[in-house]
């Protein structure tokens, strides 16, 4: 990067980088990385006009720049806000901030089905990773879910609705990566729902990524359907040529089997190449492919292929290593040598645990 | 009787035609602005004027107008918003229908400053009837040299079209407005940009309500200064109040923003007091989206001060015990009208009326009119009162477009002033049935069982 370009410095939960003017609070906070990235269950970086609408990666801007440094009123959607040099943000480190986004967990999961047990996403789902995170026990929704008919979206996509949360994801997909636009959101409010214009069908050679794009399971794989749970499925990076579309893929295999196609996604879930139906829908063969390896998976998920990319995690979980002991919070804790020191107890340390606390008390 | 500056002639028969209005001295302030005016000249008398939006947001006038960006070789746009779907607020409707060539003078003075040469009207698919009036009024003023072509020959192109809505109350909000006028579903845009900066088909633009825009022409023709002195503080001019509910005289009032209240309500010339010899129990003074006001805290604000009709005395205050100007839809509740059952009418329209793109808003409008039919239909629960205001904090301020707020706020004001009304739903379940009326108490104390 040239140097005479000016960089801004921005301060998210404690923590200053300099990022490039037009970056967004989000990907910012995802430049730092680790819980201080929030949620994002509407925002897609590849996907032009996303974010803004779920409002789960709302932060509170305590300073707006260092020319102006009077806090913005209200809370922000971090996608959609540009850093201004010199601004301080707080995401887990706001009361205000977490209080929200438990409530649009909440809103979101009124009207979801919850059902988890029979969904072909779960293990992979954001929202349920979502709910993990923010949700309470217990609902405080006392009254009959909406719901909806499930029906096919041409021949290889199978549409969801009652689990959908409206993020619009696959309208910009279907939008940006097909040449006509071919499905949209009909009527409004809590009764809207994605729908298609034409004898609900969606052919076109990239559609499929909607899939990919989808955070929960709303629209689904036909051509997986209740085949397998994606935790009992070995994820392995693949290639093959391909004339329409790069050709680099993630297969779900379990032995010889190939039981699905999907495309790769990077640390934060999003989708690094398109990839076309051929490959998604009628490679099903581990002979049509050529493996690379097995993908790196991290160990506290039950499989999604979230927050981990080329981390080399200790062999085996951290209480092992400690000794039977909990950390608290893994985020700052940077080796495994440090964690591994028998004069801190992680579990005494308030709050979450961070080097400082090595360094002094070690 | 206080000054009239828009409706003054609305009822001089014949005046919804060119000629009369013309003959009654319409058009003048276009002839004014165009030939002695520069359009920064346009804006700084606006500014000076002190006029506020009349939208509802209030926000000052001159001061959008001075935001709008102008960059080389790109057109600018005037977007009149005539939407005017907010429950209880009837005021441009009025305006348009009984004196349309004033909106149409206002937009062409207003079209000038910002070097707008195509402006649109965006008006509520079902005033039906009045397009074809305000289609009427442009032709006719088209035909008598206003719009079109090199306009007084001062070399000012405009020509203004009127589009209509098509029945969603979200369209009201500017940057909806600007996505149904561009053909697109009608979804609240994500500021930033403001419309100032990216509007229509990504232009700069200026939205402003029809009243706003009519107020224009007796700035023009008086002067700023003489607007200025109409009015208190920051609220000057005059303004169009839509009064209804349970008063003697409902219709739209042109009023200086001088007088109480309770002059309001209780006058002659304006709304003639309460039907029926019922007492005043609460009160909606600014359209559906703003805090309703129990009769004790609507004559006299909190510090005992006459409660004036402008925007810092409605507002004073805040939330907690003022509420707002808004749109100047005034809805009047006598002593048999019930809290929980209004509020659930409002619910139950702000659900209807979400676009759906944001989670809080999306879900919350849906979650409080099931809670609130449930009270209102004696399933209700004390929990549920709590229950309710958490869910109308979580919508608040975390939502896309200030619908999420419009549709938190009555839910918050109704608890907050008529909680033990909502309780008495809950405890006397059958009798809240029955009677389908609520507590009374607040207007003249009743004693309940
Ligand atoms: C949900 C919603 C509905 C609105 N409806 C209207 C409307 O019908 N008419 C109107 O003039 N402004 C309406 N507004 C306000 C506009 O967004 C905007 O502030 C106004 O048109 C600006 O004009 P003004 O500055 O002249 O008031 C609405 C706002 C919201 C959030
Ligand atoms: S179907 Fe999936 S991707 Fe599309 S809007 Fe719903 S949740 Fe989002
Ligand atoms: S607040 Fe409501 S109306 Fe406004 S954008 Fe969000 S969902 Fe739509
Ligand atoms: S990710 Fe920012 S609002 Fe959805």
């Amino acid at each position: 990067m040239p140097d005479d370009k000016k960089l801004f410095k921005v301060t998210i939960d404690n923590i200053t980088i300099e990022v490039e003017p037009g970056t967004s609070i989000l990907n910012a906070a995802r430049k730092i990385g680790g819980d201080v990235a929030p949620p994002a269950m509407c925002y897609y970086s590849k996907l032009k006009g996303s974010g803004g609408k779920c409002r789960t990666c709302l932060v509170e801007v305590s300073q707006g720049s260092t020319a102006d440094p009077r806090p913005m009123p209200k809370l922000v959607a971090s996608c959609r806000t540009n850093v201004m040099d010199g601004m301080v943000v707080k995401n887990i480190t706001s009361e205000k901030v977490i209080d929200a986004r438990n409530g649009v967990v909440e809103f979101l999961l009124i009207n979801h089905p919850l059902d988890c047990p029979i969904c072909d996403q779960a293990g992979e789902c954001d929202l349920q990773d979502l709910s993990y995170e923010h949700g309470t026990e217990g609902t405080r929704f006392e009254f009959v879910r909406r719901t909806f008919e499930k029906h096919d979206l041409g021949p290889y996509i199978q549409l969801h609705m009652t689990r959908c949360i409206l993020c619009y994801r696959c309208v910009f997909a279907a939008d940006q990566l097909t040449d006509k636009r071919q499905h949209g959101i009909l009527d409004r409010g809590d009764h809207s729902e994605i729908a298609t214009y034409i004898k609900q069908s969606l052919d076109h050679d990239f559609i499929g990524n909607v899939i990919d794009v989808c955070p929960v399971g709303a629209l689904t794989d036909k051509t997986f359907r209740f085949k397998n749970r994606v935790w009992f499925l070995k994820p392995q990076d693949a290639h093959r040529d391909c004339p329409r579309c790069a050709g680099k893929v993630r297969l779900w295999t379990r032995g010889e089997e190939v039981f699905r196609v999907t495309a790769r996604r990077d640390q934060w879930g999003e989708v690094e190449d398109w990839i076309c139906n051929e490959c998604r829908f009628e490679k099903k063969k581990a002979s049509d492919w050529v493996i690379e390896g097995p993908t790196l998976i991290s160990r506290h998920s039950v499989i999604s292929a979230g927050h981990y990319v080329g981390m080399k995690m200790p062999r085996e979980p951290l209480p092992e290593v400690m000794g039977g002991r909990k950390p608290k919070l893994l985020m700052d804790i940077h080796s495994v040598s440090e964690v591994n020191d028998p004069n801190i107890d992680l579990s005494k340390i308030e709050g979450p645990a961070h080097s400082t606390d090595f360094v002094n008390k070690g | 009787m206080g000054r009239k500056l828009l409706l003054e002639k609305a009822h001089v028969e014949g005046i919804r035609g060119y000629e009369v209005y013309r003959r009654e001295g319409g058009y003048r302030s276009v002839e004014k602005a165009l030939k002695s005016m520069t359009p920064d000249q346009v804006t700084d008398e606006v500014k000076k004027s002190g006029l506020r939006g009349r939208g509802g947001a209030g926000f000052p006038t001159g001061m959008k107008w001075s935001f709008i960006a102008k960059p080389e070789g790109v057109p600018r746009h005037l977007v009149c918003n005539a939407d005017e779907s907010e429950p209880g607020t009837f005021k441009d409707r009025y305006l348009m229908e009984f004196i349309p060539h004033l909106l149409i003078e206002g937009l062409i003075v207003s079209s000038f400053a910002l070097g707008s040469n195509v402006t649109y009207i965006y008006i509520r698919g079902e005033y039906a009837w009045i397009t074809d009036i305000l289609e009427q009024a442009i032709a006719e003023a088209k035909q008598n040299g206003w719009l079109g072509k090199n306009i007084l020959g001062t070399g000012f192109d405009l020509e203004i079209y009127v589009h209509r809505g098509a029945g969603a109350y979200i369209c009201g909000e500017e940057t909806a407005l600007l996505e149904s006028l561009e053909g697109k579903r009608g979804n609240p845009r994500i500021k930033p940009p403001f419309p100032a900066v990216k509007g229509v088909w990504d232009r700069p633009t200026v939205v402003n309500n029809v009243e706003t825009l009519a107020a224009v022409v007796p700035i023009i023709n008086f002067g700023s200064e003489e607007y200025a002195k109409i009015g208190v503080g920051k609220s000057t001019g005059t303004k169009l109040i839509s009064a209804c509910g349970n008063i003697n005289k409902p219709g739209v009032y042109e009023i200086d923003m001088t007088i109480s209240v309770e002059e309001f309500i209780y006058s002659d010339e304006y709304c003639g007091g309460i039907p029926n010899g019922k007492k005043l129990k609460a009160c909606i003074p600014g359209g559906s989206s703003v805090p309703i006001l129990p009769a004790n805290l609507l004559l006299k604000t909190a510090k005992g001060d006459t409660r004036i009709m402008n925007y810092e005395s409605l507002a004073d205050g805040g939330f907690p015990k003022g509420s707002m100007m808004g749109s100047g839809g005034f809805i009047v509740f006598d002593e048999d009208q019930c809290v929980v059952r209004h509020t659930l009418t409002l619910a139950r329209f702000y659900r209807h009326e979400s676009c759906g793109q944001c989670s809080p808003c999306r879900e919350g409008t849906g979650w409080m009119e099931k809670i609130l039919k449930n009270i209102e239909c004696g399933k209700g629960k004390i929990s549920d009162i709590d229950l309710l205001w958490d869910i109308q904090r979580k919508i608040e301020g975390n939502t896309i477009c200030p619908l999420g707020d419009a549709a938190a706020w009555p839910v918050a004001a109704a608890i907050r002033h008529f909680r033990d009304e909502f309780e008495w739903h809950v405890t006397h379940a059958e009798e809240a049935q029955k009677r389908n009326y609520g507590l009374a108490h607040y207007a003249d104390p009743l004693v309940v069982a």
